[in-house]
C-alpha cells in the first residue's frame, strides 16, 4: 500500500503507533496489507459491497419509503488484542449485572431511591419507566436478556461507555455478515490471523431466551421475533434473526390472545408462543395498556405477560437503564449494587437539570456535545467544536427553556483506524458496540462486535442513518 | 407456518410465473412480426388484451405500437402486470418472508431483481429486446431450479408449487382467449397464412411450437392446438396438467397437515372435469364462454386456498 504517509493521525489510532509503526495487534495485518496492490484491494473493496447487494443486506431510512440501501462496509478490520477484549468484556459484564440489579430494584423496592442514590424526580416524570411494570418481576429475575454496550477509546482513558442500549439494540446482523463477507473475500486472511468466532451468536441468543424459560423445562418452547414490519429500518436484522435462530417472524396482525396465551396465526390455526424476543418499542406492544393506536403490537399482550405466560425479551419498561438521565448515575448504580469500582469508566457527563452543571453548559457550549436524554439515533443533538454561532445560540434558548431535557459531555477525541478510499487509506473516527446475552445462568458476550466508522474526515457521527458505515472487528486469539 | 407466510410464498412464485410468460408472449409476437407483415398491430393488440391492460396503455400512448407495446408490458412501473411491477413485487414478498427460503432461494429471487431492473432503467429497443426476454425466462427459471434443487420438502414448497400453477393456469387460458376468434372452427380461414401465424403465434406463447408439430407433423388446425393445450396431459403449460399438479399439491398438503381441506375436494372435483373433457365438448359449449367459466373456477379455487390456509385471516 503506498500513500501511507499522507495518513493523518488524530489522537488514537487503533493500527497505527506512529505512521511507520503498527501497534502490536496490527502486525500480522499490517505485513499482509503492506504486500496487497492498491488495485486488488479497491477490487475487493467493488466485491464486498456486491456481495451485501446481492445478499440484501440493506436498510431504509425513515422518511425515506422508496429507497433501499447498503450499509458502507470498508474491508480494513477493526482488530482488538486478546488482552484489551478480556478487560472489555470484564467491564461489561459488570455493567450489564448492575443494569439488571438496578431494574429489578426500580421496579420492586426502590432501595436505590431510598438510600438518597438516584433523586426519585428522574424516575417519576420519565416516559421510559412503566408504571405497569411495578411489583411484576419477569420470569428469571431477567429484565435486559440483550444488551449492546456503545463503547468509545479516548486517549486518556482508554475505552469508556458512550451510552447503554438496553431496549433493542440493533446491528448484531451487520457483526455477523460483516464477517462473513470477510470470509469470503479474504480467506487468505483467516488463515494467517487467528481470530475469535463469532457465527453462534444466534445459537446462543436462542439458547439464552429458552434458559429463562422455568415452566416445563423440557418441553420444547415455541419462540418468535415480533418485528414492526418491513418498513422498518432493521427488518433485514430481523429476518436474519428469525432465519437464523429457526423461529418464526412474526407482526402484530399475526396475532391473537387466545386462552391467555399470545397465540400466531398459521396455516392451520392459532398457536400459542411461549417467548417473544421483541422489536417492537414498549409504546406499541400492547393498545389496551400503551399507545391506543398502536397496531403494531396485539391488545392483551400485557395482561399474558404478567400472568407468566409469556416471556417478554427485554422486558417491557427496561428502557428506564438506558435513559441518558440516568447513564451519569451508572458508576453509582455499579457501587450500589455491586460494591465494586467500575472497570468501564463513563464519558464525564453534565446535567442540565443541576444549576451548577447548567451554567457550565451554557458557558462552554462552544466545546460541548449536548444531547437530549430521550433521543436516539444521533438526532437531536449539538456538537459544539463543529456547529455555527447561529445554531448555537438557538440551542442556547432550547436548553434553557427545558434544562431536564439535556445532558452534556465533552467533545470526545474518538479513536481513528484506517479505511479504504480512492486515496488510499485515510483514518475515520470509530466506535464498538459489544453485544450482550444475560440469562439466568449468566452473561455471554460474542467477542468483538459492530464497529461503526464516521466516513467523513473528521466527522464524530458513526450512525447509519446519517452516513456511517461499518467494519469487521477481529478480536485476536493469542493464548 | 404462518398464515402469512404461506401467502407471501404463493406470491412470490405467481408473480415469477407471471414474468416468465410474459416474456413468452412478447417473445412469439416479435417473432411473428419479424416474419409476417400483415396484421401485425393485432399480435400487439391482443398482449394488452391478455393482462386487460388496454385501456391505461391508451390513455398513455394514444395509439398501439410494437414498441410502446414491448415498454409498457415490460418495463413500465405504472402497469401493475409489467415485468419489472411483477419481478419487484417477487422480490418485495421474498423480502419479507427470506428467512423462509433457503439463503440460496432468496439471493436468486434478489439477483434477479437487482438484474431485470438494471436492464429495465434503459428502454428496450428491437436490438436487445431478444436478449432481454432471454434473460427474463433463464433467470426465472433459474429460481424455480433453485426451488427444486434446495428447498425442503414441506408446506413452504407445496405452497410455492400452487402458487406456480394457478399462475400458469390463468396464464395459458387468457393466451388462449385472446386468440379464441382465431381458433374457432371455420372453414372459410383454415389454411390461410395468417391463420397459420396466429396459431403458431400461441403455440410460441407457451414454448409448445415444436413439440406440437413433433406430435402432430405440422397438422395446424384449431381444434389440434386447443386440444394441445387445455387437454393434454404431457404438456407442461397445458391447463389439464396445472390441474393435475394442483390437486396434487393439495394431496400433499392434506397428507402433511393430517386433515381434509375444502380446497382439496374442490380442486378433485376440478380436475376430474377437465379429465372427462374433450374438445368437442370445448366447441360445443363455445371456446370463449369455457374459458370465462374455467377462470372463474380456477379463481375460487384459490379463494378457497386463500380461506383454508389462513393466509389473511
Amino acid at each position: 500500500m503506498d500513500g501511507i504517509n499522507l495518513y493523518k493521525l488524530y489522537h488514537f489510532d487503533e493500527m497505527f503507533d506512529d505512521i511507520s509503526k503498527p501497534h502490536s495487534c496490527y502486525m500480522d495485518y499490517n505485513e499482509w496489507l503492506s504486500c496487497e496492490e492498491p488495485r486488488n484491494l479497491k477490487k475487493k473493496q467493488i466485491e464486498a459491497n456486491e456481495f451485501f447487494r446481492k445478499v440484501g443486506i440493506t436498510f431504509s431510512v425513515y422518511g425515506d419509503l422508496e429507497e433501499e440501501r447498503i450499509i458502507p462496509f470498508d474491508i480494513i478490520p477493526r482488530i482488538i488484542s486478546e488482552k484489551k477484549w478480556l478487560a472489555i468484556s470484564k467491564g461489561i459484564e459488570q455493567r450489564v449485572k448492575a443494569l439488571n440489579y438496578f431494574l429489578n430494584d426500580i421496579y420492586n423496592q426502590q432501595e436505590i431511591i431510598k438510600a438518597g442514590i438516584l433523586p426519585l424526580e428522574l424516575i417519576k416524570n420519565n416516559d421510559s419507566f412503566l408504571n405497569e411494570m411495578i411489583g411484576f418481576t419477569p420470569p428469571g429475575g431477567i429484565y435486559t436478556h440483550i444488551v449492546g454496550i456503545d463503547l468509545v477509546r479516548t486517549p486518556n482513558d482508554d475505552f469508556v461507555v458512550l451510552e447503554d442500549n438496553t431496549r433493542t439494540p440493533s446491528g448484531v446482523s451487520y457483526m455477523l455478515e460483516n464477517r462473513q463477507t470477510m470470509l469470503q473475500i479474504f480467506p487468505e486472511l483467516f488463515d494467517k490471523i487467528k481470530i475469535k468466532n463469532v457465527t453462534n451468536y444466534p445459537l446462543s441468543l436462542l439458547q439464552s431466551l429458552k434458559e429463562c424459560c422455568s415452566i416445563n423445562k423440557d418441553s420444547k418452547k415455541i419462540i418468535a421475533i415480533l418485528t414492526p414490519g418491513p418498513h422498518n429500518s432493521a427488518y433485514f436484522e430481523h429476518a436474519f434473526l428469525a432465519d437464523e435462530m429457526g423461529v418464526e417472524l412474526i407482526e402484530g396482525n399475526d396475532l391473537k390472545i387466545k386462552d391467555k396465551k399470545v397465540c400466531m396465526r398459521t396455516t392451520q390455526g392459532y398457536k400459542p408462543i411461549d417467548i417473544i424476543y421483541r422489536r417492537v418499542d414498549d409504546q406499541f406492544l400492547d393498545p389496551l395498556t400503551f399507545n391506543p393506536t398502536s397496531i403494531l403490537g396485539v391488545p392483551g399482550l400485557m395482561d399474558v405477560y404478567k400472568s407468566g405466560n409469556l416471556i417478554l425479551a427485554n422486558a417491557p419498561g427496561s428502557g428506564i437503564a438506558d435513559d441518558k438521565a440516568i447513564y451519569s448515575y451508572i458508576p453509582d448504580i455499579i457501587n450500589f449494587y455491586i460494591g465494586e469500582k467500575p472497570l468501564l469508566k463513563n464519558v464525564k457527563t453534565w446535567r442540565c437539570s443541576e444549576k451548577a452543571h447548567l451554567k457550565y453548559v451554557i458557558d462552554n457550549l462552544e466545546s460541548l456535545v449536548i444531547k437530549e436524554v430521550h433521543g436516539s439515533g444521533g438526532y437531536g443533538m449539538l456538537i459544539g467544536p463543529k456547529s455555527t454561532k447561529k445554531k448555537i445560540a438557538s440551542f442556547k434558548k432550547k436548553i434553557l427553556k427545558n434544562p431536564n431535557k439535556y445532558i452534556a459531555q465533552p467533545t470526545l477525541e474518538l479513536s481513528t483506524v484506517p479505511v479504504l478510499t480512492n486515496k488510499g487509506l485515510c483514518s475515520r473516527h470509530i466506535d464498538l458496540r459489544p453485544f450482550v446475552l444475560v440469562s439466568p445462568n449468566g452473561i455471554k458476550i460474542t467477542p468483538g462486535g459492530l464497529t461503526r466508522v464516521a466516513l467523513k474526515d473528521g466527522s464524530l457521527v458513526v450512525n447509519s442513518s446519517q452516513g456511517g458505515g461499518t467494519k469487521d472487528t477481529w478480536v485476536l486469539e493469542e493464548f | 407456518m404462518l398464515g402469512k407466510t404461506a401467502a407471501h410464498i404463493f406470491w412470490i412464485f405467481r408473480y415469477l410465473e407471471r414474468c416468465e410468460n410474459t416474456a413468452r408472449l412478447i417473445n412469439a409476437s416479435h417473432f411473428i412480426s419479424l416474419t409476417q407483415k400483415q396484421n401485425i398491430a393485432n399480435h400487439w393488440d391482443s398482449i394488452l388484451n391478455v393482462a386487460g391492460n388496454k385501456k391505461p396503455f391508451l390513455s398513455k400512448y394514444g395509439a398501439i405500437n410494437k414498441s410502446a407495446v414491448i415498454n409498457f408490458t415490460l418495463r413500465d412501473k405504472t402497469n401493475p402486470s409489467s415485468v419489472l411491477s411483477s419481478i419487484e413485487n417477487a422480490r418485495q414478498n421474498a423480502r419479507i418472508v427470506r428467512n423462509n427460503l433457503t439463503k440460496e432461494l432468496f439471493e436468486t429471487i434478489n439477483e434477479t431483481y437487482l438484474k431485470l431492473s438494471e436492464i429495465f432503467r434503459r428502454p428496450i429497443n428491437e436490438k436487445n429486446l431478444l436478449n432481454t426476454l432471454s434473460i427474463i425466462r433463464t433467470k426465472c427459471q433459474l429460481t424455480r431450479g433453485t426451488l427444486h434443487g434446495t428447498m425442503l420438502r414441506d408446506d413452504t414448497y407445496i405452497f410455492a408449487r400452487m402458487g406456480s400453477f394457478i399462475e400458469r393456469a390463468d396464464n395459458t387460458s387468457r393466451i388462449l382467449d385472446m386468440k379464441y376468434y382465431v381458433l374457432l372452427p371455420s372453414a372459410g380461414f383454415v389454411g390461410s397464412t395468417v391463420d397459420n401465424a396466429q396459431w403458431e403465434n400461441i403455440l410460441r406463447s407457451v414454448s409448445a411450437y415444436r413439440s406440437y408439430n413433433w406430435l402432430n407433423e405440422y397438422e395446424f388446425n384449431p381444434s389440434g392446438i386447443c386440444k394441445y393445450l387445455i387437454l393434454d396431459e404431457r404438456l407442461p403449460r397445458s391447463l389439464i396438467f396445472c390441474n393435475q399438479n394442483i390437486y396434487e399439491n393439495l394431496i400433499a398438503i392434506s397428507k402433511y397437515y393430517n386433515k381434509n381441506f375444502r380446497s382439496l375436494s374442490r380442486s378433485e372435483k376440478f380436475y376430474e372435469e377437465m379429465l372427462n373433457l374433450t374438445i368437442e365438448k370445448v366447441f360445443e359449449e363455445g371456446l370463449h364462454e369455457f374459458l370465462v367459466r374455467y377462470l372463474k373456477n380456477l379463481f375460487t379455487l384459490a379463494t378457497i386456498i386463500e380461506t383454508d390456509f389462513r393466509f389473511y385471516r
